[in-house]
């Protein structure tokens, strides 16, 4: 690599940025160092609540209240008075000088392509807003300049979708525009903000293909923010790792993979590695006897209808469920993947009959009873058997009432039950909580006060309350950093050997699923398009489809970067 | 589009004739009816009527057929544009109600817009620059005046302006215009006099619009296309006015639903008070003396106004955010 100070477009010194005041500060950036290059990929990784956002915004100097940087420089080469480098940190955060950089030198793409566009504005007032903004052009030639944008980044049609309003577009569509606007201006430096975190894999990978391709041709420098190691090892040319605020390592891609220096970037790479193979506690679980049938769902079918121009329902909607049928074998666990919209939750809904199905059986056999046909059953009937089968949700935010205790969290439903109370109550809590791994003076205290980890852990107490037979984990560590999630796989293992649970384990993650389950279902538009044992299904995937699917996900080593072929299938060509 | 209006005012009939139905129960609720009252009139007076003419009045008016031939031939003879007679005056209940509305859809009117041009402003100040001393004293006066009620306000600012502007501030006309054509002059006394009703009832109303306003645009403030247009290179007021305040207009504009409701029926204290020829005062009474047709009517119109206002704040809607006119 060539040390020439030319290529350097901003270098950032020293940099830090804090929230809040006095003695409640909050060091969010502290004191880093990093240098963007002409034509270079930067990927800073690290876990949430790391720095790396911030960090993104106060290049900007658009840094939300009430933080504000308290120190450092982010200099900009060949932008001040005689191509001396500008300071941005010390502009004005208001100002015209730092404004008119935002969008024209500097941009940025950020995570949520769903929020990050307003919704009240077309795609094209969203581009030819920034173009006007920088560059003096009349509304037919920067509306020209826009649709030449959108083809640029391969959305289809461009002088019909220049008219559209973003919420007609899909995730990737939405990130394609998104992308389209802030390259509109041509910027030295891009900065990507998690740009692919909330996108499919199939999505994802072409919109990495798409961001790769566009800064060979533009020559630009981009600075690449995820926490996923994957999409590192795709896409970066270096990489800083970001541990609370502080930058512990930076290098090459290929050196920060293979040799890492620093203790927590190791342990990053072990967590990203760990759930790269079987979980190490799978092997000292006794084979299910695939006899022993637990849950057996026969052609399950449920449409969403669509609703006419007077609110009645209409024939025909969407089948978020087509002919659905699968085994579950007594303590085994099983694993849906598939991606957003292909009918995987309703199917984990349908099967705790919180939505009622149109057609099939979903027939539960407990222990010691005889078999149910769920679906069969009126809403009413449904509610002893959700002693049997419980429910993990994927955000551990959300899925626990802030105003109550964890005390009263986890006995809930417990006390539904009639099962305990008073002083046996909080005892049976104690031993939950001692189960998962939480402390027993944590009953006392309220979700708020746990980190996303511990609040998991929470909701697994709360389902294992009442020892279920079968436990239905939706998305269960979607939310977690990597380093949180092969933990807590472990304990929803450790505790289904111990409680003879099942699991529906669905995830849209293939390495959670090999992670954990013995077998995989592969949905796809409602179908079950694959199943089988998931080390056959993920080396030797059999529909179209599955390979797809296998062959978009990112491996996290720079080494085999485009050593595997992308497959494309069929309608997600075109993300 | 077109489609989408077509079947919002088709919507509105049905609602039209359960509101109706409502007017006539409410009308009927009270015990008796207009002759019972007129007969304890009269015997308070010290003339009691005799119980033939009272029962030949009830059949004159049509008030032993049972309620529901009332409804029927009330509704069927006001969609035939003749809303009936009033007992108490004795005159066609069109003749009374047609002025009286109108000045009572002009005073709403006026309210409205005034309580937006106010509210609008200053509730995205409030947002914008939260916490500030500024916010805090728009944030008490608002406090202030949602607590105030308008007919105390109604009483201070009549005292006001007799006090220091030296003129009756009573009705909406000075007595000379009372029942003079319509001319330049009479329309100037008419602004003399409208910016009272005006002020009182649209301070309520711009207290929570404020709060309102200032609530929707705090919770835009934080979203990402904020951002996003922050990273624009945006001048902040811009950005703000263009992005998160237009997005936050939304349950502002709804507002003219409720809006014009409680302007119409709220000012029926301060009408009094400010003795306004507008439609709240007759209303009272129509109701005291149980003139059926006079009450009935008001209630009705009041009614349609309101799902005017309902169609108005829908169509704005539509108009305003691309995602309510696609959902059709």
């Amino acid at each position: 690599m060539a040390e020439s100070a030319g290529d350097i477009v901003v270098e950032v010194k020293n940099l830090s940025t804090w929230f809040g005041s006095g003695g409640d500060t909050f060091k969010a950036v502290d004191g880093i160092d990093l240098m963007l290059r002409r034509g270079r990929t930067l990927c800073v990784v690290g876990e949430s609540g790391s720095g790396k956002s911030v960090t993104a915004r106060s290049i900007l100097n658009i840094v939300p209240k009430p933080g504000r940087i308290a120190e450092g420089q982010v200099l900009l080469h060949g932008a001040g008075p005689g191509g001396a480098p500008l300071d941005l940190a010390a502009l004005n955060p208001h100002g015209r000088q730092i404004r008119a950089i935002r969008g024209r030198d500097i941009s940025m793409i950020f995570q949520e392509p769903m929020s990050s566009l307003s919704p009240v504005h077309t795609i094209g007032q969203q581009i030819v807003e920034v173009i006007r903004l920088h560059q003096k052009v009349s509304n037919a030639e920067a509306r020209e300049r826009a649709i030449a944008m959108l083809e640029q980044v391969r959305i289809p049609r461009p002088e019909q979708s220049i008219d559209a309003y973003p919420f007609e577009f899909s995730g990737g569509m939405r990130q394609r525009a998104m992308t389209a606007m802030a390259l509109a201006c041509e910027p030295k430096l891009l900065i990507a903000d998690e740009p692919t975190t909330a996108l499919d894999v199939t999505t994802q990978a072409e919109i990495l293909d798409l961001m790769r391709g566009l800064q060979q041709r533009l020559g630009m420098a981009m600075m690449f923010i995820t926490h996923d190691m994957g999409v590192v090892a795709e896409i970066a040319d270096d990489v800083a790792v970001m541990y609370r605020g502080k930058i512990v390592e930076t290098g090459p891609v290929d050196e920060i993979f293979h040799a890492p220096q620093h203790p927590y970037t190791r342990r990053l790479l072990d967590s990203v590695l760990a759930l790269e193979s079987r979980s190490h506690l799978a092997s000292k679980i006794a084979r299910p006897n695939p006899a022993d049938v637990i849950l057996e769902v026969r052609d399950l079918s449920l449409s969403f209808g669509g609703r006419d121009a007077f609110g009645g329902v209409k024939a025909g909607g969407v089948k978020a469920l087509d002919a659905v049928s699968f085994s579950l074998a007594r303590g085994e666990t099983l694993g849906i993947v598939g991606e957003s919209g292909s009918g995987k939750t309703t199917l984990g809904r349908s099967i705790m009959r919180i939505l009622a199905p149109d057609a099939g059986n979903i027939v539960f056999s407990g222990r010691d009873a005889a078999p149910v046909d769920l679906a069969a059953l009126p809403q009413g009937a449904v509610r002893p058997l959700w002693r049997d089968i419980r429910m993990i949700f994927q955000d551990p935010f959300a899925s626990l009432n802030p105003r109550m205790t964890v005390l009263q969290v986890i006995a809930e439903p417990l006390r539904n039950y009639g099962v305990a109370a008073g002083a046996e109550l909080e005892e049976r809590v104690g031993e939950l909580l001692d189960r998962v791994g939480l402390p027993r003076d944590a009953m006392r205290r309220y979700p708020h006060a746990f980190s996303g980890g511990q609040r998991q852990r929470i909701g697994i107490a709360r389902a294992i309350a009442m020892r279920p037979q079968l436990i239905v984990a939706d998305e269960a560590t979607s939310a977690l950093d990597v380093s949180l999630r092969a933990q807590v796989l472990d304990l929803m293992l450790e505790l289904g050997r111990e409680l003879s649970m099942s699991y529906v384990f669905i995830s849209h993650d293939m390495s959670v699923i090999r992670y954990m389950c013995d077998r995989v279902a592969v949905m796809h538009r409602g179908r079950i398009v694959e199943i089988g044992e998931t080390e056959a299904v993920c080396e030797n995937p059999q529909h179209p489809y599955t390979r797809a699917l296998i062959s978009a996900i990112p491996k996290p080593d720079p080494r085999q970067r485009g050593r595997l072929a992308r497959i494309r299938y069929g309608a997600e060509a075109v993300a | 589009m077109l489609r989408f209006i077509l079947r919002r005012v088709l919507w509105m009939i049905p609602s039209f004739i359960a509101v109706s139905v409502v007017a006539f129960i409410i009308i009927q609720l009270p015990p008796g009816d207009f002759v019972t009252s007129y007969a304890a009139d009269l015997a308070t007076s010290g003339s009691p009527a005799d119980p033939a003419t009272l029962e030949a009045m009830r059949i004159r008016y049509g008030l032993d057929q049972p309620l529901v031939i009332q409804y029927f031939h009330w509704i069927w003879n006001a969609l035939n544009g003749d809303l009936g007679v009033s007992f108490e005056y004795r005159t066609p209940v069109a003749d009374i109600i047609w002025g009286r509305l109108g000045m009572t859809a002009l005073v709403a009117f006026c309210t409205l817009i005034f309580v937006w041009i106010v509210a609008f402003p200053v509730g995205v100040y409030s947002a914008v620059r939260q916490y500030s001393v500024g916010d805090y004293i728009v944030t008490f006066l608002c406090f202030l005046g949602m607590a105030t009620p308008n007919f105390l306000l109604a009483l201070f600012v009549m005292y006001l302006s007799v006090t220091y502007l030296g003129y009756s501030v009573g009705g909406l006309f000075s007595p000379d215009f009372e029942n003079a054509a319509w001319s330049l002059p009479r329309v100037v006394d008419l602004l003399k006099h409208l910016w009272i009703p005006v002020l009182v009832l649209g301070v309520a109303g711009i207290a929570a619009l404020v709060r309102i306003m200032r609530a929707n645009l705090l919770d835009e403030l934080g979203k990402p296309y904020v951002e996003t247009a922050r990273a624009k290179g945006l001048p902040e007021l811009t950005l703000i006015l263009r992005y998160p305040t237009r997005v936050a207009l939304n349950p502002f504009i709804s507002t003219v639903g409720w809006v014009l409701p409680v302007l119409v029926s709220g000012d029926v204290i301060v009408s009094s008070v400010l003795s306004l020829p507008t439609a709240g005062p007759i209303l009272i009474q129509a109701l005291k003396t149980q003139d059926m047709y006079l009450g009935g009517a008001l209630i009705m119109f009041q009614c349609i106004l309101v799902l005017i206002g309902t169609l108005l704040s829908d169509l704005l809607l539509v108009w305003l955010d691309p995602r309510i006119r696609y959902d059709r």
